[in-house]
C-alpha cells in the first residue's frame, strides 16, 4: 500500500487487469513482498492466528445459520437438532462455540503482546485504536451469539447485560428503561429480543471483517513493530513476508489448531456452562449467573462497585482506557525489553487480569480463608480493579517520565546477526 | 527466535502430555464410603462419588451393553415420570450407542403409543374425547409421560421431573452426579437438619431435599443379559444411557478427533521443517 511496487504481471491477462484494477498488484505488495522486520517472534503469529479464527467463526456460523431457528419456542430444539440430526452439525456447533473461546484466547495474547512491545506508540496509534474497536465488536458479537441457543444462561445473561442500560435512569429518569425496552422489543427479554440478537449476530462479524481490513491497512503504512521496538532502518532489517512469515505463521496456526482440535473433539464442553443445556425459563433464575470466561474480568469490575451506574461506567471505562493508552504512555521507548522499571508492573497487570477473571467466576459474597483470616473476594476485586486503572492512568505516565531505559540497539539486523552482542545478551 | 521455537515445542509437547494423560484415565471401580455430613454446610451438595465410565478419556467410548441395560432401566423405571423429548426410537439403533438391531428398534417403538393422525373420518379423538393412539414407529420420538407441565406437577406433588435428554450435560459432572444422586438416598440426615414434608433426603442434591422418591433399589429391573441388577449396577447403567442421550455423537467425535489430531501433528511437523529450511540462512 505504501512505497514502491515491484509487481510484474506475468501474462496478457494480468497485464490487462493491472491497468484496470490492480488487485493482483495489491495482493502481491501486501502479502508477498511486504517488507517485514526479520526479528518477529512467536507472539507476532497471533495476527495470522486471529485471521484464522475469524474465518473459522464466519464459515461455521454461516452453516449453523442454515439450520438454526431464531424463535423463542424453537431455538433450543433447533440447536439440538443441529447436534443430533444435521450431518456433522455437532462438529459445526462445537467448532463455533469453542472457536469463540479460542478467538478470545488469541486476542488476549495479541493485546498483551502489543502492550509489551509498545506497538501502540507513534506512528501506530490508529492501528491500536482500530484493534480496540475490533475487541469491543468481538465482545458484542460473542455476547449476542451466546444468547442464541436460548438456554438458561443465554436468557439470564441477556437479562443481566441488557439491564446494564437501565442504570442510565439514574442520570436521565426513564431514559435507561426506555433504552432497555427498545433493545428487548418488549418489557422483558423474549422472542423479539432473540430475533434481533440473531440478526445482529450475523451482521457484526462482517463489520469486524471490515475493521480488520482497516487494521491491516493501518499496519501496512508504518509496517510491523518488532520485539526490539526500534524502527526498521533499511532493507537489511527486513525480509519479504512470503515465504518467511507465511511459513512461520502457518506453523503456529497449525499448533494453535492442534489445541483447538483437542478442545473441540475431546473436551467440547470444557468452557461451557452446563446450565445452558437447560432450556430458557423466565420463571426460574439460575442460582449463579456468570458470563463466558473471556468476559469475566469485566464482570468482576462491574460487581466490585456497589453503585450500579458507577459499576457500568467502570466497566466501559476499562475499555475506553485501552483506546487512550497511546497517549497515557509517556516513554519514547517502545519495547519493555528496554524498560526495566515498567516490566514488573506489566507482569503484575497480566496476573491482575487473570485474577479479575477468577474473581468474576466466584459468587459475589465468597471469602478466602488464608491462615484464619477471612478475606472478602469483593474487596480483592476492588483492589484488582484499582490496579487495572492505576496501571494505565498512573503507573504508565509516571514510570515513562522517571525510568532510565536501557540503551537501544543500533539496528535489527545487527542484533539478529550478532553484531550487537551486548544487547542480544541483555534480552 | 530460539525462545519462540522453544515455546512452540513446549506447547506441542504439553498437548501430547495432556492427550496421553486424558487417554490413560482408566476404568476404576466406584467407592462408596459413607460421607461425614456433620462436617459440611447443610444444603450444600456433596462432591460426586468417585465413579468412572467407559466413555471418559480420549479413547473412551460407550459400552453398548451398559447403554442397553441403562435403556432398560430408563424404560422400566425413569420413563414413568421423566420425558426424553429429544431422542427418537431410531436413535436406539445407532452404532457406538445402544446399537439395537433394526428389528429390535421397531419392536421397542411399537411398544409405545403415540397420538395418531386424523382417521378416515378426520377425527383425532375418540367419542370420549381421548386422543386416538397408534403404535410408535422408529421415526417417532419418545412420548412424554405427562400431557404438559401442569399434569406433571399435579402427579408429582408439585415438582416437575426434568426432561432427561440433556440431563447428563446440564449437570456439572453429569453422569457422576446422576449416579451419586440415585445411589445417595440411603443416608440419614445429620442432627438438626429437617427434611421438608413430602421430600426425601439426598445430600448429593443441592439443598439436600429432593422431590424424587428413591427411584432404584436392588432388583428394580431384571436385566435381559443376565447381569445382576444391584442398585450400584442400575445407577451406573442408567447414567451411561443418559450420557449417550445427551451426547449421542461422542463416538464419531472422538474417532474423527483422533484422525484430526494425527493429521495436525504431521502437518505441524512438515510446517516446522519448512520453516527451519526457509529461515536456515537468516540468523
Amino acid at each position: 500500500m505504501a512505497g514502491h511496487s515491484d509487481y510484474t504481471p506475468s501474462n496478457g491477462f494480468t497485464r490487462w487487469l493491472d491497468t484496470r484494477l490492480p488487485i493482483l498488484r495489491f495482493a502481491h505488495d501486501t502479502m508477498i513482498t511486504f517488507p517485514t522486520p526479520r526479528n518477529l517472534n512467536f507472539w507476532y503469529a497471533f495476527g495470522a492466528i486471529l485471521t484464522f479464527c475469524l474465518m473459522m467463526q464466519i464459515i461455521t456460523g454461516i452453516v449453523l445459520a442454515m439450520h438454526y431457528v431464531p424463535s423463542d419456542t424453537m431455538a433450543f430444539d433447533s440447536v439440538e437438532k443441529i447436534m443430533r440430526d444435521v450431518n456433522y452439525g455437532w462438529l459445526m456447533r462445537y467448532l463455533h462455540a469453542n472457536g469463540a473461546s479460542m478467538f478470545f484466547l488469541a486476542v488476549y495474547v495479541h493485546i498483551f503482546r502489543g502492550l509489551y512491545y509498545g506497538s501502540y506508540k507513534a506512528p501506530r496509534e490508529v492501528l491500536w485504536i482500530l484493534g480496540v474497536i475490533i475487541y469491543l465488536l468481538m465482545m458484542a458479537t460473542a455476547f449476542l451469539g451466546y444468547v442464541l441457543p436460548w438456554g438458561q444462561m443465554s436468557f439470564w445473561g441477556a437479562t443481566v447485560i441488557t439491564n446494564l442500560f437501565s442504570s442510565i435512569d439514574q442520570i436521565v429518569p426513564h431514559a435507561g428503561t426506555a433504552i432497555t425496552t427498545w433493545l428487548w422489543g418488549g418489557y422483558a427479554v423474549g422472542g423479539p429480543t432473540l430475533n434481533r440478537f440473531f440478526s445482529l449476530h450475523y451482521l457484526l462479524p462482517f463489520v469486524i471483517l471490515g475493521v480488520v481490513g482497516l487494521h491491516v491497512w493501518a499496519l501496512h503504512v508504518p509496517g510491523n513493530n518488532n520485539p526490539l521496538g526500534i524502527d526498521v532502518k533499511g532493507p537489511q532489517d527486513t525480509v519479504p513476508f512470503h515465504p518467511y512469515y507465511t511459513v512461520k505463521d502457518a506453523f503456529y496456526i497449525s499448533l494453535f489448531a492442534l489445541l483447538f482440535a483437542y478442545l473441540v473433539f475431546f473436551k467440547p464442553n470444557f468452557v461451557a456452562n452446563p446450565d445452558n443445556y437447560f432450556p430458557a425459563n423466565p420463571l426460574q433464575t439460575p442460582p449463579h449467573i456468570v458470563p463466558e470466561w473471556y468476559l469475566l474480568p469485566f464482570y468482576a469490575m462491574l460487581r466490585a462497585v456497589p453503585q450500579k451506574l458507577m459499576g457500568v461506567m467502570v466497566l466501559f471505562g476499562a475499555i475506553v482506557t485501552l483506546a487512550l493508552i497511546p497517549w497515557l504512555d509517556t516513554s519514547r521507548v517502545r519495547s519493555l525489553r528496554f524498560r526495566p522499571m515498567l516490566r514488573p508492573f506489566f507482569w503484575v497487570l497480566v496476573a491482575n487480569c487473570v485474577l479479575l477473571g477468577y474473581l468474576g467466576s466466584k459468587e459475589p459474597q465468597a471469602v478466602w480463608i488464608i491462615g484464619g483470616a477471612h478475606i472478602e473476594l469483593l474487596w480483592v476485586a476492588r483492589v484488582a480493579t484499582l490496579y487495572y486503572y492505576g496501571f494505565f492512568w498512573l503507573i504508565l505516565p509516571i514510570v515513562g517520565l522517571i525510568e532510565h531505559p536501557l540503551p537501544l540497539p543500533d539496528s535489527i539486523s545487527k542484533t539478529v546477526l550478532g553484531g550487537d552482542a551486548g544487547v542480544a545478551a541483555a534480552e | 527466535m530460539r525462545i519462540a521455537q522453544r515455546l512452540g515445542l513446549a506447547v506441542g509437547a504439553g498437548l501430547v502430555v495432556a492427550a496421553l494423560w486424558a487417554g490413560a484415565v482408566s476404568t476404576a471401580t466406584a467407592q462408596n464410603s459413607q460421607p461425614d455430613l456433620s462436617k459440611v454446610t447443610p444444603g450444600e451438595a456433596l462432591p460426586v462419588k468417585d465413579v468412572s465410565f467407559s466413555f471418559q478419556g480420549m479413547f473412551g467410548v460407550y459400552n453398548t451393553a451398559a447403554v442397553q441395560r441403562g435403556f432398560q432401566v430408563y424404560k422400566e423405571v425413569c420413563s414413568a415420570c421423566h420425558s426424553m423429548n429429544l431422542v427418537a426410537f431410531s436413535d436406539l439403533g445407532q452404532r457406538g450407542g445402544p446399537d439395537f438391531t433394526p428389528a429390535q428398534v421397531k419392536a421397542i417403538a411399537a411398544s409405545y403409543k403415540v397420538p395418531a393422525g386424523p382417521n378416515n373420518m378426520g377425527q383425532t379423538t375418540d367419542s370420549n374425547g381421548q386422543p386416538l393412539m397408534r403404535p410408535a414407529i422408529p421415526a417417532d420420538h419418545f412420548p412424554p409421560p405427562f400431557a404438559n407441565e401442569e399434569a406433571a406437577r399435579f402427579a408429582n406433588n408439585g415438582a416437575l421431573p426434568p426432561d432427561m435428554s440433556l440431563l447428563a450435560k446440564a449437570l456439572d459432572d453429569g453422569p457422576a452426579r446422576i449416579y451419586s444422586i440415585v445411589t445417595g438416598f440411603n443416608l440419614n440426615p445429620p442432627p438438626g437438619f429437617k427434611v421438608a414434608p413430602g421430600k426425601f433426603f439426598n445430600p448429593y442434591f443441592p439443598g439436600w431435599n429432593i422431590s424424587m422418591p428413591p427411584p432404584l433399589t436392588d432388583g428394580s429391573v431384571t436385566y435381559t443379559d443376565g447381569t445382576k441388577a444391584t442398585l450400584d449396577q442400575e445407577a451406573h447403567d442408567v447414567a451411561t444411557f443418559l450420557m449417550w442421550c445427551a451426547e449421542p455423537k461422542l463416538d464419531q467425535r472422538k474417532r474423527i478427533g483422533l484422525e484430526v489430531m494425527i493429521f495436525l501433528v504431521v502437518l505441524s511437523g512438515l510446517l516446522y521443517a519448512s520453516y527451519r529450511r526457509v529461515w536456515r540462512d537468516m540468523h
